[in-house]
């Protein structure tokens, strides 16, 4: 006989196999791993390039390549040559006159075709109403921003002198996309035409200009141009997308990835508690195929080979429905939401089949085989003893096997080390606890003396084959408590995040606040009925040494290093702690010793690791040309996504006390109100005022998208998690069935049997449901507070829906299940089932 | 002047099987002795307990003994693994048992088409479908076990067993789940076909009916062989 025979004949069993019934649950249970793996792998790919299309609207552009030196032109031309759109930008500040009003200026260089990605918006006449610009200046003019108009008191038409050159003022700037980055350096803007800059002289060696240049493309093609370009970076060259730039955008972007992962995640391990189950059903009923074909002939190893074949044919067609049912999932998905949230997903890659195929084979062969091979031990002298079956440890490498390929397919679906091992840690922690009390609670039932015939047989049944009630509860337990956690992810988590943005959360940003002016400021504020705004006060200086070394950019090799090195540092005073920052090391000045030091200092913690920075370090400012020190005595985590004002480094009251100083604060500007703000820039002429209502809104648009995505995810798990319950009934639905018939025989009424099966199935759904409401309870906890970083609430009603829903739920199925049995003659069953 | 006796198909020597039960040595062979020649028909009976089936599954080589030897047309059973039994079953061994053990996911014809398929018979589904018309079932090709009467039930297994030709039929109590009318069918059928195919028959049975058809019968008591090559 060939192999392909072998094939043939495999093919043929698994038809007459599925037709008869026996593969529709293992087949069920892949299909919705995969297809929820999939769902989840399309979306995630859309939405994270939906997100990056729209956070780059907020750059200017997909990719920035920045530099202090005119940049080779060796960037352009192969971002060219790559298909990609790219725009020159060059900033520098310089001295804007008009009559006899003169203005440091930010002037900003453009080229045509400025801006790549987002717009930027123009008006006609100072705080009037703006439209979308078309193109960029023309030359000979300029476009000036609303605080240079209303500093140099010039309106549209008026003429500004810049170097050797003079322009008119074109058109007004309302919103310009990049001031999303770095805006704390921003003064008053001047957009100008690339072909004039020559004629004003401005640009002079030695001169303060940061080149840009700017990159817009297919994701893949700005991916690979990063790839390319990123080792050529010279010193005082650096590659910026919008998760380099915003860490507001940044956070959120990877809480939502986590949120999905997990929601992914959870649907896997339900699923693969499904496949376990049914897998394990699926050996089970061919433990005679397999001694009846020992008997006539086949060795061990040629079935073994026919059954895994099979699995493996099983596995790529369900994956290939999986799959289909993946995409057609998450194109349903993407439509829904289009109604919901305003924005066009991009079209999704194709690496999520590959992920759902991996998925369905990697289930399949963790849960499935084991076991199929494991039939190697049924004596095939089963075909005259019916009672030798498998050896009660034979299962138990199996799904050792199976929880391995679960963990790697954790760590790969976690796509984060932490994540996996965490989620990984737990379930199999959950797995082995869950198996222990199990046996504990089985144990301790039969202490019990329930003096009903249905109670004690619902026990007996329990406690007969301890092994399969383990395993039952086990399933079942873990199916719940992933269905759990996804809804206190869903419900609880979500909120939380949701509530860290709260309606009024600020949406303007005001720098540059004079000392002299917080009186008038406050009262400004106070005119309007408008509460004031904290001022939190900010002092620039470089950092130069380190632990007494001097320090400077070439001493780091990582970029972002360099730049913190390069560019000062906003250094702000505070008595206590924002409560969006959380101490990760060292301790915040809290007693009046702690207080009475001051050259002390507390770093955010991301900056400190860039830095390779550690509590005890000592550091040394420059500020205004004085050397001013401090030890790092704290390192906090910063809550960005809160859009509060937050400062990397933070030292007690007094260190500063005598360097010049400006204040910065941030408030929230309900809609409608936009005449508060020309009354600010107008009364106050030298304060930057930024708007991050944009940035907020997308923040919160992602959040929603989100939302939306997990509810979506949740109906698989539900489907994955009914499989889980009706597999879970399945496995001992044979035997049940027979002792049942058995018992009717004996003269056992339908309405005693109803209420044993139903005590049977209502125990194990209480056992069940206990480790399910305590399990989830502890991820949802950890998850909350050490992943996401969000309050957790301890719910009551995890237990009790747990608990009495376990028991409603399984019961119900196992009556659904077991209905049969009661309206089948006893013989028949009896028949069917010897 | 008799005619040379025919070569033995079966030679049982000093065959012993023992288990351990809980703490206890249970012996359930003891020195089990006898030959059967090629198509003859031997009937193994005894009461409940006595190791009939122990011998039957001894015989087939799906169990292996405490001491003794086996051997089935020369060759030493128990010289071969676990797959050169499983070779020697398919080429010359057929079962017919007590519970009929049809598979229930596969149809009447299907499940004797199985082992047709495992020897890589090339017209498994003809061979399948004259052998379930011979036993009377050719209208009922395409019905599942359970949609079988238990006497449909056995013909299927017996059509199944006859099917690869086996030259040793081996049957556990084949009437065993069969009322009595049904059972004689059966019995008949199995004959019939040992005959026209030129099989050895070796049954296991306490159905006295039974017994007495066969050219002889081979007493089990306690583990026993009463009577070892005594011939009817």
């Amino acid at each position: 006989m060939s192999p392909f025979d072998d094939i043939r004949l495999a093919v043929r069993l698994m038809w007459r196999d599925a037709r008869a019934g026996e593969l529709t649950l293992l087949a069920a249970a892949l299909v919705i791993a995969v297809a929820c793996v999939t769902t989840v792998g399309f979306f995630s790919d859309r939405m994270h390039a939906a997100l990056a299309q729209q956070a780059n609207q907020l750059l200017g552009a997909d990719l920035v390549i920045a530099g202090d030196r005119p940049l080779p032109e060796a960037y352009a031309e192969e971002a060219l040559r790559r298909g990609l759109a790219i725009a020159h930008v060059a900033r520098f500040p310089s001295m804007a006159l008009h009559a006899e009003a003169s203005v440091l200026a930010d002037i900003k260089v453009v080229s045509p075709g400025y801006p790549l990605r987002g717009e930027m918006r123009v008006a006609d006449a100072l705080y009037g109403p703006d439209r979308r610009a078309s193109g960029i200046p023309v030359p000979g003019t300029i476009w000036a921003d609303e605080r240079l108009c209303s500093q140099l008191s010039i309106a549209r038409g008026g003429i500004i002198e810049l170097g050797r050159s003079r322009f008119t003022v074109a058109l007004i700037v309302t919103q310009d996309p990049d001031v999303a980055i770095g805006f704390l350096n921003a003064g008053p803007r001047i957009i100008m035409n690339e072909s004039d800059i020559r004629a004003t002289g401005l640009i002079q060696p030695g001169s303060r200009v940061r080149y840009r240049i700017e990159l817009a493309g297919a994701p893949e093609a700005v991916e690979s141009y990063r790839g390319w370009a990123e080792p050529r970076l010279q010193p005082g060259q650096r590659i910026q997308g919008i998760r380099d730039a915003r860490p507001e955008i940044r956070s959120a972007l990877e809480r939502a990835e986590k949120f999905l992962a997990l929601a992914a995640l959870v649907s896997v391990v339900i699923a693969a508690a499904g496949t376990a189950l049914a897998a394990r059903r699926f050996v089970q009923r061919h433990l005679d195929a397999y001694a009846m074909m020992r008997c006539v002939g086949a060795t061990g190893r040629r079935i073994i080979m026919l059954y895994a074949t099979q699995l493996f044919l099983l596995g790529a067609l369900a994956a290939a429905v999986g799959c289909a049912a993946g995409f057609l999932g998450q194109a349903l998905l993407a439509y829904w939401l289009a109604g919901l949230v305003n924005v066009s997903l991009p079209a999704p890659g194709m690496m999520p089949l590959l992920h759902g195929f991996i998925t369905g084979l990697t289930l399949l062969l963790g849960f499935a085989l084991p076991p199929v091979i494991a039939l190697a031990k049924v004596p095939t002298l089963r075909v005259l003893r019916r009672e030798l079956g498998l050896p009660q440890r034979a299962g138990a490498i199996g799904y050792v096997i199976g929880l391995s390929a679960i963990a790697l397919l954790v760590f790969w679906r976690a796509g984060e080390v932490y994540l996996g091992v965490l989620a990984v840690g737990w379930y199999a922690g959950a797995i082995v606890a869950a198996g222990v009390i199990a046996w504990v609670l089985i144990r301790l039932l039969s202490a019990a003396r329930f003096t009903t015939v249905s109670w004690r047989y619902g026990i007996a049944n329990l406690q007969r084959r301890p092994l399969g009630t383990v395993v039952q509860t086990i399933a079942l337990g873990i199916g719940m408590m992933a269905l759990l956690t996804l809804t206190l992810i869903r419900g609880d988590l979500l909120a939380a995040w949701q509530n860290s943005l709260p309606p009024d959360m600020p949406n303007r940003f005001v720098v540059n606040v004079q000392p002299d002016q917080l009186h008038g400021f406050s009262e400004f504020f106070a005119a309007r009925h408008i509460a004031a705004p904290k001022l939190y006060p900010m002092v620039r200086g470089r950092l130069v040494k380190v632990n007494g070394r001097p320090v400077s950019a070439t001493n780091y090799d990582d970029e972002r290093a360099r730049r913190l090195i390069d560019r000062e540092f906003n250094l702000s005073w505070a008595r206590g702690m924002q409560p969006d920052n959380r101490i990760v090391a060292g301790r915040w000045w809290v007693t009046g010793q702690e207080l009475a030091r001051k050259d002390q200092l507390s770093l955010e913690e991301g900056i400190a690791r860039a830095l390779g920075l550690k509590v005890g370090d000592a550091l040394t400012f420059d500020v205004a040309g004085n050397a001013v020190g401090a030890t790092i005595t704290s390192l906090r985590k910063v809550d960005w996504d809160t859009f509060n004002v937050n400062f990397f480094a933070i030292v007690p009251p007094g260190l500063l006390d005598g360097y010049p100083v400006s204040y910065v604060t941030s408030f929230y500007l309900p809609p409608g109100h936009l005449e508060v703000l020309t009354a600010l820039v107008q009364r106050f002429p030298n304060v930057l005022l930024i708007d991050v209502a944009q940035i907020l809104a997308q923040v919160q648009r992602m959040i929603e998208q989100v939302a939306r995505a997990v509810e979506f995810i949740f109906l698989f798990t539900i489907a994955a998690g009914l499989i889980v319950l009706y597999a879970a009934i399945a496995s001992s639905h044979d035997e049940r069935l027979y002792q049942a018939s058995i018992m009717r025989a004996l003269g056992a009424t339908r309405a005693q049997l109803l209420r044993a099966s139903i005590a049977e199935f209502a125990l194990l759904g209480v056992l069940a449901g206990i480790l399910a409401a305590a399990g989830a309870s502890g991820l949802g906890y950890y998850v909350a507070t050490h992943v996401l970083h969000l309050p957790y609430l301890v719910h009551g009603g995890v237990w009790i829906a747990a608990v009495f829903g376990g028991a409603a739920g399984v019961a119900l199925a196992g009556y659904l299940g077991t209905r049969r049995v009661l309206h089948t003659s006893p013989l028949q069953s009896m028949r069917e089932l010897s | 002047m008799e005619s040379p006796p025919a070569a033995e198909l079966v030679r049982v020597a000093g065959l012993c099987k023992q288990v351990n039960i809980a703490d206890a040595r249970l012996t359930i062979l003891r020195d089990v002795s006898f030959e059967v020649r090629a198509g003859e028909a031997v009937a193994v009976v005894g009461v409940s307990g006595s190791g009939k089936s122990t011998l039957l599954g001894l015989l087939a080589g799906l169990d292996t003994p405490t001491a003794g030897r086996v051997e089935i047309d020369g060759q030493d059973l128990f010289a071969l693994d676990e797959d050169g039994r499983a070779a020697l079953r398919a080429r010359l061994v057929g079962f017919v048992f007590q519970s009929f053990q049809l598979l229930p996911a596969m149809t009447a014809l299907e499940n004797v088409m199985l082992p047709l398929e495992l020897a890589g018979a090339r017209e498994a589904r003809k061979l399948a479908r004259a052998m379930l018309a011979r036993v009377g079932l050719g209208a009922r090709l395409h019905h599942y076990p359970r949609q079988l009467s238990g006497g449909e039930q056995q013909r299927v297994a017996i059509a199944r067993a006859f099917a690869t030709r086996p030259a040793l039929l081996l049957a556990d109590e084949p009437t065993g789940n069969l009322d009595p009318a049904t059972g004689e069918q059966i019995i008949e059928l199995m004959f019939e076909l040992n005959r026209e195919r030129g099989a050895t028959l070796l049954l296991v049975t306490h159905d006295e009916a039974l017994s007495r058809r066969c050219n002889r019968v081979l007493r089990l008591a306690g583990g026993r062989m009463l009577n070892g090559n005594a011939h009817s």
